[in-house]
């Protein structure tokens, strides 16, 4: 079995099964523990608790107006990388192939041109977001491996991926055969890599903000505050 | 014991051992599912520290909100996440150690007032301030609290107030009532309102009780203070010690339960409305057979219904809305609904209403000496964003406020007054 055979084959397979029952075991872990309900009488035209939760998972898209000014260098770049990641991973016509192989999905694809610009940010945004976390000083004294190590996880697949990309989409999907074997093996070993830390490190948090956003909508609207 | 050497203080004779072991094991009572939810959530972004008063005001990246939060965020990746066991046996996590929990004393008292400006910047919506809060239960058990709280703690639970034991109530407010020139009834054996006072209205701030008393004669309240329950400024709310917030609460509860009060009438304190309004049902274990209600809300109602009606005083003000009863309870609009009925032409702080500043001192820090000079630090930055809106008038809702600002103002030779909005409503009810 070449590199590119195990990468597509077992190693696909056991990186998607950590990927889901460490997110099962992680999400049930924190959901199952002991709930404590709020018997204080809800302020007078409070709205119920699921509004409460959504209208905060909504209002968390962006800072309040308030504090704007602070936050956004670090919200739009953050919305940037999270764009840009979700365009590659999802608009890439080899990468829709790829997911149509493995769950009969498919959709159509975005220019190759649009995919190289998203790549581009996302690189020069997710090389920003490094460059804060190592010289901020609040970020510095919060940071703990977890950030170093989601941050090299998420990067490798963008860089490996760039490295695979000599030639158009169109091209790509012509061929019959891989030309490019070991590069691609190790792009696809650095997104399972990806899947595998996913459930033990913050990447979670694509599951756990809007719970997260939701438990304390629930808190603040029960008591007339919108958060 | 405290000695000016320590950075920290240190209540009880345990071993270090077991303060740590006291800790952890409150620490880990505390992981119920919401607590757990917001541990996990963090993705260190750091934007927390923009919200903190005592970052912005120092800059010092020690004070960044999450970051206090450090020894408690341990003990859950160690003894309660999902993957626990994993992270224990490969020693992903270190166990905080004594000397960690004395460090981080500092943090999460002196350097936090549970005012929740933090929890409104998170993009992931965690709720620092109560983890905080729930941090401090742990410091409680292992007796590593400011000593200046510590000694309010045991007058406390000597005393059921931190100010005066109930049976000197009586006196105090026979003096107040005579020095006012206003009827404050004392231990009514039935009653509709049960009224209650921040520590600090039992001692030099008087002129709040007949205040109140002045209202609620005028609507012709049934209302009575009681020995039983009075001092509704809950020190175990902030202090971390739970037994404490449950007796004092209990008390108040009891009390209006035994005197057939349907009202429990909050004084102008936002610990009082945190602990009372929205903690009190935890420690019942049902809902509340009585209302809690805080005094601007009762004010508001009054002026509604046109019970009370008020002068105009028609000069411009600007108000700065007390932590726990706006941002953590819910009270923006009705304060400036009292504040447009006294015919004030409000001109808002930059921060204002829900995301407002905290005035620096909620919490027990004002009371924690240790931190005065933070304090005055944040005060520094709420006098500018007052001088800044050049209104004549500085009002608040909240007497600890008001304690804090009047400490700042002193220290910083400022001569702004800063007034209450019961002090305003009484001294300006219309015939």
């Amino acid at each position: 079995m070449d590199l590119l055979s195990f990468a597509r084959g077992p190693a696909l397979t056991v990186a998607l099964v950590v990927f889901v029952l460490g997110t099962l075991w992680r999400l049930a872990g924190v959901l199952l523990r002991p709930r404590m309900r709020d018997l204080s009488a809800a302020r007078e035209g409070a709205p119920g608790n699921l509004v409460g939760a959504l209208r905060a998972v909504v209002h968390g898209m962006w800072p309040r107006k308030e504090f704007v000014q602070a936050a956004l260098v670090t919200t739009i770049n953050g919305y940037v990388f999270h764009i840009g990641l979700a365009l590659v991973f999802l608009g890439y016509a080899p990468h829709i192939a790829f997911i149509y192989r493995v769950t009969g999905l498919s959709w159509p694809a975005l220019p190759d041109m649009v995919m190289y610009l998203a790549a581009g940010a996302t690189i020069i945004s997710l090389l920003l977001a490094l460059g804060s976390r190592l010289t901020n000083p609040v970020l510095r004294i919060i940071s703990n491996a977890d950030d170093m190590i989601t941050w090299t996880i998420t990067f490798l697949p963008v860089i490996t991926g760039m490295a695979v990309v000599a030639e158009p989409s169109a091209a790509i999907l012509a061929r019959d055969h891989v030309i490019y074997s070991v590069p691609l093996a190790v792009h696809l070993l650095t997104l399972e890599l990806l899947l595998v830390w996913f459930p033990f490190g913050k990447l979670m948090h694509a599951f756990l903000f809007a719970f997260s956003r939701g438990a304390t909508g629930m808190r603040f609207s029960h008591r007339g505050v919108k958060v | 014991m405290s000695t000016a050497t320590l950075t920290f203080d240190q209540q009880g004779g345990q071993s270090d051992e077991a303060r740590v072991d006291a800790a952890m094991r409150s620490f880990v009572s505390e992981f119920g599912v919401t607590t757990a939810l917001h541990m996990e959530s963090c993705v260190r972004c750091g934007l927390c520290a923009e919200a903190c008063h005592f970052h912005v005001a120092t800059g010092d990246a020690k004070y960044t909100p999450i970051y206090k939060l450090e020894p408690f965020r341990r003990a859950y990746f160690r003894e309660a996440s999902p993957f626990a066991p994993l992270v224990r046996a490969l020693g992903l996590v270190k166990k905080p150690s004594i000397a960690d929990l004395q460090q981080w004393q500092e943090l999460l008292y002196d350097s936090c007032t549970m005012c929740g400006r933090c929890t409104l910047v998170c993009p992931m919506g965690i709720d620092i301030a109560e983890l905080v809060k729930e941090a401090r239960h742990g410091m409680f058990k292992a007796g590593l609290v400011p000593e200046r709280l510590a000694l309010m703690d045991r007058t406390a639970r000597q005393w059921g107030s931190a100010a005066t034991p109930g049976e000197d109530l009586p006196d105090i407010l026979a003096e107040a009532g005579k020095r006012y020139g206003v009827e404050i009834p004392c231990d009514l054996g039935a009653a509709d309102i049960l009224v209650t006072a921040a520590s600090a209205e039992l001692g030099e701030h008087t002129k709040a009780l007949a205040d109140a008393a002045k209202i609620l004669n005028r609507i012709g309240a049934k209302w009575t203070m009681h020995q039983g329950g009075f001092d509704a400024s809950n020190i175990g709310f902030n202090n971390g010690d739970m037994e404490l917030q449950e007796r004092l609460t209990r008390a108040l509860v009891d009390t209006a339960v035994k005197i057939g009060a349907k009202t429990v009438l909050l004084p102008e304190c936002g610990h009082a409305y945190g602990a009372a309004r929205w903690e009190a049902a935890k420690w019942y274990g049902q809902a509340l057979p009585v209302r809690i209600i805080h005094m601007t809300e009762f004010l508001d109602e009054l002026i509604a219904t046109g019970r009370i009606r008020v002068t105009k005083i028609g000069e411009t003000a600007t108000f700065h809305d007390p932590c726990q009863i706006v941002r953590r309870g819910g009270l923006e609009a009705a304060a400036r609904r009292v504040l447009a009925a006294l015919g004030f032409e409000l001109i808002e702080l930059k921060d204002h209403g829900v995301a407002g500043y905290c005035c620096g001192g909620g919490g027990g820090v004002v009371s924690n000496q240790r931190a005065t000079p933070l304090r005055h630090k944040v005060f520094e930055m709420k006098k500018q964003q007052v001088e800044a809106t050049g209104a004549k008038r500085f009002v608040t809702s909240c007497g600890q406020c008001r304690i804090t600002f009047q400490m700042g103002a002193k220290h910083a030779h400022w001569e702004k007054s800063i007034e209450s909005l019961l002090e305003l409503v009484a001294d300006n009810l219309a015939v």
